[in-house]
């Protein structure tokens, strides 16, 4: 294996320290490290964080392959210094049966730039009437442990409890894409000021906020964990944030065009800003990041949703939902939550690698950098300034909200157990 | 540079203006035997109908022709639309067909403005009517509808004028255009409806809302009446037709309690015992009638206006001079 000297990364954003990487694990870190390697790399100036991981990812294989191939999603979230994702069940076919979620698992180990943790879907076809075989997919060779059935939610109170209860068995969590299905019948955007003005059909918070609220009582009744997905609300940060103060087992997500972007962006009618759950209001992107600050969100999760270019080249009630993310999140986290001094470089350490490794019980992932982790890594310049153009991106769909805006920072180089997925910003030939 | 008409809201005073005296200087036309002016001869202006709309689409076709343009009906029923064709291909193909203008009806919000922001294509793009969200030309010809009756003359607005607009505003395009243009001409707008009726936000419209239609009728000088869909009662905005009709349809009795003066406007198509009663709808005070004529002058005005070059939206618009119709018209 090749071995790497890091020299003056900033761990977590502390002093500069070198960092030596042997045989997939840190080897040695500290000052002015005295040893030989294959590669060198000066990382003055830039931050070393464990390799992120994502809790929501859809790589579209099988089935949309014009959108994504587990391939270019993994090389995209190389890139975007990710080095596992969960891969979201929502496929054609579906990610119901052990078959397909070990294809996944198996296309992620061929393409070697980041692992690949299918996600199984909670209920057969996603349609929310009968169990998928849960037990089967943990006891595969994908070793699923988060269920979900995102893009749908699970509304049957009654199965949803049962997969809450039958996947403590085995250490699992139902992720639950909240979304009450007839307070959201015909909904193209965020319900306010703007759909009134625009005349586009209202998604209303009390559809997301009235499932959350049922799932976490659900939750502490069977004595269950759950987590919710794509949280976007200022109602819902304060259910979760009720619920954690009673003690229960629940986990939040937060994607980073929730953090950043509002639905005045859809009086463009550019479906570019087209996703499920939608762009809310300032007051919500407020209420999140300070969620997110203070832990009652717990990880930031990409939803990255690729869709190829003519779903999203029409009008906007025909367009697909969806924002490609992974290649810009740790930028708009850096905006959004470093910059403005809501978090440090530990805490986004944590939401972004820590707790979303912990709550999908990935093992060797989301471990701190020291001596003898597996080198999982990312080395990110903080002080680079951009505009974004998706023209650039590994993903093979361009449907990027950020397109043509000035972000920080940018992904120098990942790790992954030890190897480079990427150097100087380049995807390296795996 | 903006030379579509999308949005009522893009229209400032002296633009909304502009555009009603010239549709009176038009209108005058109508009243001769030969009503063609050779205005805009040798220019293609398309009428892209993605939704059935005889009223509208025939009154931009009347439009059209007495301006002497060459008129290019596309609907999308029995077309390449149909087959999945998408609106960009089909823009596309309108575009090297060296269309000039195009009046698009969509059944989807923003589909105008989607054309209209694109690089699609290059002629100037009408809104006429898309999804719930606006139909600016029904607003113009209302707002000359409500002029010619409440303060008559050229130059003139709707300053001081109260109108009632009642019925499904949520779903209404037509209340939408109306609020922004009707608001912009001096006019106070009230909306009346159930509260399943109104959107969320409503209190931030420059705009009055009452649930209690029998309240708001003796202050008005005008009420428009909007059709109400049956379908809408299956997904419980209201119980049944006939308690919509009690509390929100438009009666002889109700109509004796606006003033005297005050007239009664309905887009199309009405639905007779529903929102009005045909006693209403067939009273002298009942404008309908003369709405369909004043949509052909008003729709004259804004492609001649927008043909012609006139820009709305930035600034003083840049027209032509009416007084060159006149001389046209020779």
């Amino acid at each position: 294996m090749t071995t790497y000297l890091i020299r003056n990364a900033q761990i977590l954003g502390g002093a500069p320290r070198d960092i030596h990487i042997v045989d997939g694990v840190f080897a040695a870190i500290g000052e002015g490290l005295d040893v030989r390697a294959d590669i060198d790399i000066d990382a003055h100036g830039l931050i070393a964080l464990p390799g992120l991981v994502d809790l929501h990812t859809h790589l579209r294989e099988p089935g949309r392959e014009d959108a994504e191939t587990v391939l270019t999603g993994t090389q995209a979230a190389a890139m975007g210094g990710y080095t596992a994702v969960h891969a979201m069940a929502n496929t054609f076919p579906v990610a119901d049966s052990a078959g397909v979620v070990e294809q996944v698992w198996r296309l992620g180990r061929e393409s070697g730039y980041c692992d690949v943790q299918p996600v199984g879907a909670v209920t057969v076809g996603l349609e929310g009437k009968q169990l998928a075989e849960l037990g089967a997919m943990h006891d595969s060779a994908a070793g699923v442990r988060v269920f979900s059935d995102d893009g749908k939610c699970v509304d049957d109170a009654v199965i949803m409890r049962r997969a809450l209860e039958y996947v403590k068995a085995f250490d699992g969590v139902v992720a639950q894409h909240a979304q009450e299905p007839r307070l959201t019948a015909g909904a193209q955007m965020n319900e306010g000021l703007v759909s009134g003005e625009l005349g586009l059909g209202g998604w209303p918070a009390v559809a997301e906020e009235s499932i959350i609220a049922r799932d976490v009582l659900l939750a502490a009744h069977v004595g269950s964990r759950v987590h919710i997905c794509h949280l976007s609300t200022a109602g819902s940060v304060e259910i979760v944030r009720w619920a954690k103060a009673k003690g229960w087992d629940v986990t939040a997500e937060v994607t980073p065009h929730h953090l950043l972007l509002t639905d005045e962006l859809v009086r463009s009618y550019d479906p570019v800003y087209k996703v499920n759950p939608p762009l809310r209001t300032a007051e919500d992107v407020e209420a999140l990041r300070e969620a997110l600050a203070d832990g009652t969100i717990d990880a930031v999760a990409t939803d990255h949703a690729p869709h190829p270019a003519e779903d999203k080249d029409c009008e906007w009630a025909v367009a697909a939902m969806g924002m490609v993310g992974l290649e810009t999140a740790l930028s708009v986290v850096q905006q959004t939550m470093v910059d403005t001094g809501l978090l440090n470089w530990e805490g986004v350490a944590d939401r972004m690698s820590h707790r979303p490794a912990r709550i999908g019980r990935l093992a060797g992932h989301g471990r701190p950098v020291s001596v003898g982790e597996p080198a999982n890594l990312v080395l990110f310049d903080p002080a680079y300034r951009g505009v974004v153009n998706p023209d650039t991106f590994a993903t093979r769909s361009r449907n990027s909200p950020y397109k043509g805006m000035d972000l920080p920072g940018r992904v120098h180089a990942t790790f992954l157990r030890g190897e480079a997925t990427v150097l100087a910003g380049e995807l390296v030939e795996r | 540079m903006k030379r579509h008409l999308v949005s009522t809201a893009d229209l400032g005073r002296d633009d909304a203006l502009l555009i009603l005296d010239t549709a009176e200087e038009l209108s005058q036309f109508s009243g001769r035997a030969v009503k063609k002016l050779p205005t805009l001869r040798g220019r293609t202006v398309v009428n892209l109908f993605f939704e059935d709309s005889t009223r509208t689409k025939t009154s931009f076709e009347v439009a059209e022709k007495r301006l002497s343009a060459d008129v290019i009906n596309f609907s999308a029923k029995g077309s390449s639309v149909s087959k999945g064709e998408s609106l960009k291909d089909t823009a596309l193909t309108l575009q090297a067909m060296g269309a000039d203008a195009v009046v698009i009806r969509h059944h989807a919000s923003g589909a105008p403005a989607r054309l209209a922001d694109s690089d699609w294509l290059h002629g100037s793009v009408i809104n006429a009517g898309d999804g719930t969200h606006e139909h600016p030309t029904q607003a113009l010809l209302d707002a000359f509808t409500l002029r010619r009756h409440l303060n008559p003359g050229t130059g003139r607005d709707l300053a001081g004028r109260k109108v009632a607009i009642v019925g499904d505003i949520l779903h209404s395009r037509v209340a939408r255009s109306n609020v922004h243009l009707l608001t912009t001409l001096g006019a106070q707008v009230v909306f009346v409806a159930p509260p399943t009726l109104l959107p969320i936000g409503i209190e931030t419209w420059p705009c009055e809302v009452s649930y209690d239609l029998d309240s708001v009728l003796p202050k008005v000088d005008a009420v428009m009446m909007l059709r109400v869909q049956r379908e809408r009662m299956n997904a419980a905005f209201f119980p049944t037709e006939r308690e919509y009709s009690r509390r929100y349809g438009l009666d002889g009795a109700r109509l004796a309690r606006l003033p005297e003066h005050a007239v009664v406007l309905h887009p199309g198509p009405m639905v007779r015992g529903m929102e009005i009663t045909a006693e209403v709808a067939d009273s002298p005070r009942c404008t309908v009638v003369e709405q369909v004529a004043n949509g052909v002058s008003v729709r004259m005005a804004v492609l001649y206006l927008l043909l012609g070059g006139a820009v709305f939206a930035d600034g003083p618009a840049d027209a032509p001079r009416t007084t060159e119709l006149q001389e046209a018209a020779q």
